[in-house]
């Protein structure tokens, strides 16, 4: 019972695990290079769900100072965690252009019929 | 103007990357990008010598003092860094005109330069930064300009090679900010030197130990630690020319100076060797790349392919000092960061030249290149001399530091094992000459001569220098102990 209530009191730390493994696991499984930039994309999400969860407190305001409040949530994560939505979108942006070149290339995205081409893709 | 040296060593890239990308004229970006760069070797030189004659520099970015705003740190061995990184970037300019005038198409060839330079701007930004996020924003300006950079090579096989770096890059930045993420959550801090000072509180908590776990994981990505490394032959062999001799030459050195940063300023020794196996681990792995890496190099067709592996092997030299982690191994380990930036610098360049004239580096395209193009291909076995560590030239001094470290611990085995990995140099350096000195010339390189003297000179200092360290050291060696021994005792 013990367990039960720490996962459930827990339950923003185990959304961010499982959207980490998950994406991840994209990344290593898939062999549609589209499908993988999906998993990337997913991996790098689930941080910002690390960074702002903790930065979180229940019944705290921005920290604006104001009569009548005086729990604050910390803004910090929040703003490491707009620079990182645009470094993810920077590096989704250039890989899905290098998709396109690729397809272009080589008429596939499929990681299997690129290396089954004969060349040393590895 | 002085005081705001430190930003500037950033900013003027990040401004210059600007004004290439609105030149648009391939011949403008590159007049941009040279003037950026060699300003770059005067800033860096004026911080080192500030840094080494008053203490370490601290800069508060816009006025904000640390720990709440973003501090920059210049000590001897960020100073060094920034100084090898913008020498190589500056050398390697005059090159870049006519090789990249060869190999890539003239829409592309400003935005080659935005992108060398954004590059630039990132890996200074690495080194001079103590922020820990900071440096993940940096991570990922030089990382995306390189996946740019690398798709911009000629050959299809490119394209590929910089998704495949893009994939296990991102991956590695991601593993370290999710490290600085949880050592946040823990300390409070993004500060380097703070959060120094605020682990040792907290430095048996899971939170700690994963984070030191992820970083070092994403770090290796980076820098293309033994087993992590599958992505680094392919980006270097099918990028342009230039790119591949500016990336071997810095970006891996800069993720292992991040490395270095992480493990003994941050955690500190304490944690980081004392209480883990990160001695046993480092080693396996260092090792692992010294012959792996090696052998695989022996077999390669493609030259630059060739050189790739053997970057892997050598970054095991570097990172077995770092294992050793007594002042004399980490001396070596140092002291080989700017050796090799210097040796594989220059035997890049010098392929560089035989792409520009026969347009292939084939070993068996490559017979007999040696009589056609005799001032380029003996420096090749100049600078192949230095790597394997030949007495007299750079290479041997940082396996002499390497071995005499390893006999400190009393671990004779590995002075045999660096003498042993040193033979499979001589084997893939070795099949280079014969091929090129030591058989009749081929059709295929009947028309070669040796490249222009633009092309010429820069590699050719690059070699020099891996040829000069070897025999007058105050510059490498003396530099690396001074930061070596400021790594092993903490934060100072």
């Amino acid at each position: 019972m013990e367990f039960v209530e720490q996962i459930v009191s827990h339950y923003n730390q185990w959304i961010t695990i499982f959207l980490m493994v998950a994406g991840l696991y994209i990344v290593v499984a898939r062999g549609n290079m589209v499908k993988k930039l999906v998993g990337l994309s997913l991996f790098q999400t689930s941080v910002y769900l690390l960074y702002l969860s903790p930065g979180k407190i229940l019944g705290g305001t921005a920290p604006i100072l104001e009569e009548g409040f005086e729990v604050y949530s910390n803004p910090l994560p929040h703003v490491l965690m707009l620079t990182a939505i645009v470094v993810g979108l920077a590096t989704l942006a250039v890989g899905l252009a290098l998709v396109v070149r690729i397809n272009e290339a080589y008429g596939t995205i499929e990681e299997d019929e690129i290396f089954a081409d004969g060349e040393d893709g590895k | 103007m002085m005081d705001q040296l430190p930003a500037l060593q950033v900013v003027i890239p990040l401004l210059g990357a600007l004004a290439c990308a609105l030149a648009r004229h391939g011949g403008v970006a590159w007049f941009i990008a040279t003037v950026v760069s060699w300003a770059m070797p005067v800033v860096a030189w004026l911080l080192l010598s500030q840094a080494l004659s008053g203490g370490t520099i601290s800069y508060s970015m816009g006025g904000w003092a640390p720990p709440w705003g973003i501090e920059y740190r210049v000590d001897a061995l960020s100073g060094f860094v920034l100084l090898l990184v913008s020498i190589v970037g500056a050398v390697i300019m005059p090159y870049a005109r006519r090789s990249v005038a060869s190999e890539i198409e003239e829409k592309n060839r400003a935005w080659f330069y935005t992108m060398y330079l954004l590059c630039l701007c990132g890996l200074l930004g690495i080194t001079i930064t103590g922020d820990a996020f900071n440096a993940f924003v940096f991570l990922e300006v030089s990382s995306l300009s390189t996946y740019a950079m690398i798709a911009m090579g000629k050959d299809r096989r490119a394209l590929l090679a910089a998704y495949q770096y893009l994939i296990m890059g991102t991956i590695g930045a991601t593993f370290y900010v999710i490290g600085v993420g949880l050592l946040y959550s823990v300390t409070g801090t993004l500060n380097m030197v703070d959060l120094a000072q605020r682990i040792p509180e907290v430095e048996s908590t899971r939170p700690v130990l994963a984070a030191l776990a992820f970083i070092i994981v994403g770090v290796s990505l980076k820098l293309a630690l033994f087993p992590l490394h599958v992505w680094l032959p392919n980006a270097y062999a099918y990028a342009p020319s230039t790119a591949s001799a500016f990336l071997a030459a810095t970006a891996t050195k800069v993720a292992i100076y991040l490395m270095l940063r992480f493990l003994f300023t941050v955690f500190g020794v304490g944690i980081t060797f004392d209480s883990l196996p990160i001695t046993n681990i480092f080693l396996v792995l260092s090792l692992a790349a010294m012959f792996g890496a090696s052998i695989v190099a022996i077999f390669q067709d493609n030259l630059k392919r060739m050189l790739a592996y053997s970057s892997v092997a050598q970054i095991g030299y570097i990172t077995l000092g770092i294992a050793l982690a007594n002042h004399t191994g980490m001396t070596g380990g140092i002291v080989h960061l700017i050796n090799h930036a210097m040796i594989k610098g220059g035997l890049f360049l010098l392929l560089g030249a035989v792409v520009f004239r026969i347009g292939s580096v084939k070993i068996d395209d490559l017979a007999g290149l040696g009589r056609k193009m005799p001032i380029t291909m003996g420096a090749f076995v100049i600078a192949g001399l230095s790597m394997i560590g030949v007495p007299g030239t750079a290479g041997f001094i940082s396996k002499w530091f390497l071995a005499v470290g390893a006999m400190e611990h009393g671990w004779w085995w590995i002075v045999f094992l660096l003498v042993a990995s040193s033979i499979l140099s001589v084997v893939y350096i070795g099949r280079v000459v014969e091929v090129v000195w030591f058989r009749e010339p081929s059709e295929k390189v009947a028309e070669a001569k040796d490249v222009p003297l633009d092309m010429m000179v820069p590699a050719l200092l690059l070699v020099a220098a891996s040829v000069y360290f070897g025999v007058d050291t105050r510059l490498t060696a003396d530099i690396a102990a001074l930061a070596a021994e400021a790594l092993l005792g903490g934060v100072r």
